[in-house]
């Protein structure tokens, strides 16, 4: 973990509600796809938490939804500096993926599946994207994952765009995969679980107090113990999990 | 003893400024950051004598200059942490630990105090009859002056190191109860614990936490903070850790001020992981702004 100050380089809409942001500073602490960084904001108590998206040299990219009022005052600035914490939670580990894998990423999970990508592809391995969204409206990074050489799949619940209905309506285009990586909401991350017999990872949310594993404010229960979605997680193992009701 | 230093219960420490238990682990996560070693000391994570996995999630919520927090003493018990915790903090701190109890019986806190007694590493006991979170749990024994006083007595007969009480704010005469357990043996005195607050989600309709209340600590407590560590300072003849909402220089001074021998810090190291490092660094350019010598000669100096 590295706390540095970041610049502000490109802030803007994706979608209605989805922003990229891209900040300019030392990126050397995030190492593995599927980490975050913790975002001082003014006049907001704790840190936002938010999924690394990408990073190039010494360029993180971020794409946030607007939900709250950390996001709300975020996607207004237009320059300035930002305290952030970099280096959190575990990431994906992509050596378990065998070579043929599938990505499944639902809203404003995609964007930490897109650095995953590169790395897989990098690793020589055929990767396959699932995106799920609403409607066609929502959608975003389709053609980004395409211009990796990704075979993408769009689901929207009402049809608008893709594949009607939910990322697990599309799991059929893709019989051959021999291992998948997810970000999400709960109820996709849980459909996903029991769609697939195939082992995978899931990447999961949670209300964080400091991002970095002192206060337990995220815990939950695997069957290796309990652990922290910040520090031990967010991602965790499809063998591991323990479902809340 | 330099400009810093102050005595606790006969430990002197290097400088006032103790993280606070609950937001600093057992030291190795902060420890990955900064040497923790110049720190005063630190309270470790809330101890029980079985393990606990604490509150269902959400446990946090933000507020106006403050957090809630409803983790429950999740730990993983008092055997785990002797033979776990402990050795691995012993590679990161050379100095006494302040080791924080809790429980949920008299004996329960009896029990778990003896045990970590007798651990070299432990310099100092900070026993928590104030915790918000846990139905039936510590916070019962710090709102009655007669249970505060049942707990001292009980762990003061079991064990050799200095005993301090941590106390809630959350009772109608915090005096009283301070009181009851310098009278029952206290060594010491820390406070204050999180206020219990609340918050509810618009959206939802439905309160932010699982718990529905927690413990609301963070720089907008701190008034309160300074208030009663000054009453309980000036009722009590045994040494006071203050605490609550503490997040600079300025904030240990003015607590040390209102009568705290130590100052613990608490929810900052959470947004700032380097605070409590940060406050001890700025402490001697303070001191030389506000013409003061040393920490030890302004203790309780507000009257």
């Amino acid at each position: 973990m590295k706390q540095s100050l970041f610049t502000i380089k490109e802030n803007r809409p994706l979608t209605k509600d989805v922003y990229l942001m891209r900040l300019e500073g030392d990126t050397s602490d995030i190492t593995a796809p599927g980490q975050f960084v913790n975002i001082k904001l003014s006049g907001l108590y704790l840190r936002r938490p938010i999924s690394v998206n990408d990073v190039e040299g010494n360029i993180l990219t971020i794409i946030y939804k607007v939900v709250g009022k950390g996001t709300q005052q975020m996607k207004d600035m237009k320059e300035g500096v930002l305290d952030i914490l970099t280096g959190l939670g575990n990431g994906y580990d992509t050596s378990l993926s065998g070579e043929n894998v599938l990505l499944v990423g639902g809203g404003v999970g995609v964007p930490p599946l897109y650095m995953l990508a590169k790395k897989l592809i990098s690793e020589g391995k055929k990767v396959s994207v699932i995106l799920g969204f609403n409607t066609e409206s929502e959608v975003f990074f389709e053609k980004e994952f395409a211009s990796l050489g990704c075979d993408v799949t769009v689901t929207t619940v009402d049809g608008s765009s893709g594949v009607k209905g939910f990322v697990t309506n599309a799991l059929g285009n893709y019989p051959d995969a021999s291992y998948f990586y997810t970000c999400g909401p709960e109820p996709m991350l849980k459909a996903l679980y029991n769609a697939t017999a195939i082992e995978g990872q899931f990447s999961f949310e949670e209300r964080m107090g400091c991002g970095f594993g002192a206060c337990m404010g995220c815990s939950c229960k695997t069957l290796y113990g309990n652990k922290r979605i910040c520090k031990d997680g967010p991602v965790l193992k499809k063998e591991e999990i323990i479902w809340a009701d | 003893m330099g400009r810093l230093s102050v005595d606790l219960c006969g430990i002197t420490l290097d400088n006032p400024v103790i993280p606070a238990s609950g937001t600093f682990g057992y030291g190795y996560e902060f420890a990955e950051l900064y040497d923790i070693n110049v720190l005063g000391t630190f309270s470790f994570k809330g101890t029980t004598r079985e393990p606990r996995f604490g509150n269902p999630t959400p446990r946090i919520a933000e507020c106006t200059a403050g957090m809630i927090n409803a983790v429950g003493l999740q730990n993983p018990g008092v055997e785990k942490v002797i033979s776990e915790e402990l050795p691995k903090m012993r590679k990161v701190f050379n100095k006494k630990v302040m080791a924080n109890v809790s429980g949920f019986s008299v004996e329960d806190y009896a029990y778990t105090c003896e045990r970590l007694d007798k651990c070299e590493e432990v310099g100092w006991l900070e026993v928590n009859v104030s915790c918000p979170n846990v139905h039936g749990g510590g916070m019962s024994f710090g709102t009655s002056p007669e249970a505060a006083k049942e707990v001292t007595k009980a762990v003061k007969a079991v064990t050799t190191k200095p005993i301090i009480i941590k106390l809630s704010p959350n009772v109608t005469d915090i005096v009283s109860i301070a009181k009851a357990c310098e009278d029952a043996g206290a060594d010491g005195i820390s406070l204050i614990n999180t206020l219990l607050g609340m918050r509810i989600d618009l959206k939802t309709k439905k309160p932010v936490i699982a718990n529905k209340m927690g413990g609301f600590s963070g720089s907008a407590i701190f008034p309160v903070a300074v208030r009663m560590v000054y009453q309980v300072a000036n009722a009590v003849n045994i040494p006071v850790v203050g605490m609550g909402g503490v997040s600079s220089a300025e904030d240990v001074i003015e607590m040390m001020l209102a009568g705290a021998t130590a100052v613990e810090i608490g929810a900052q190291n959470l947004i700032d992981p380097f605070s409590s490092r940060d406050i001890i660094n700025a402490l001697p350019e303070v001191m030389d702004k506000y013409r003061i010598n040393t920490l030890s000669e302004i203790i309780g100096g507000a009257k």
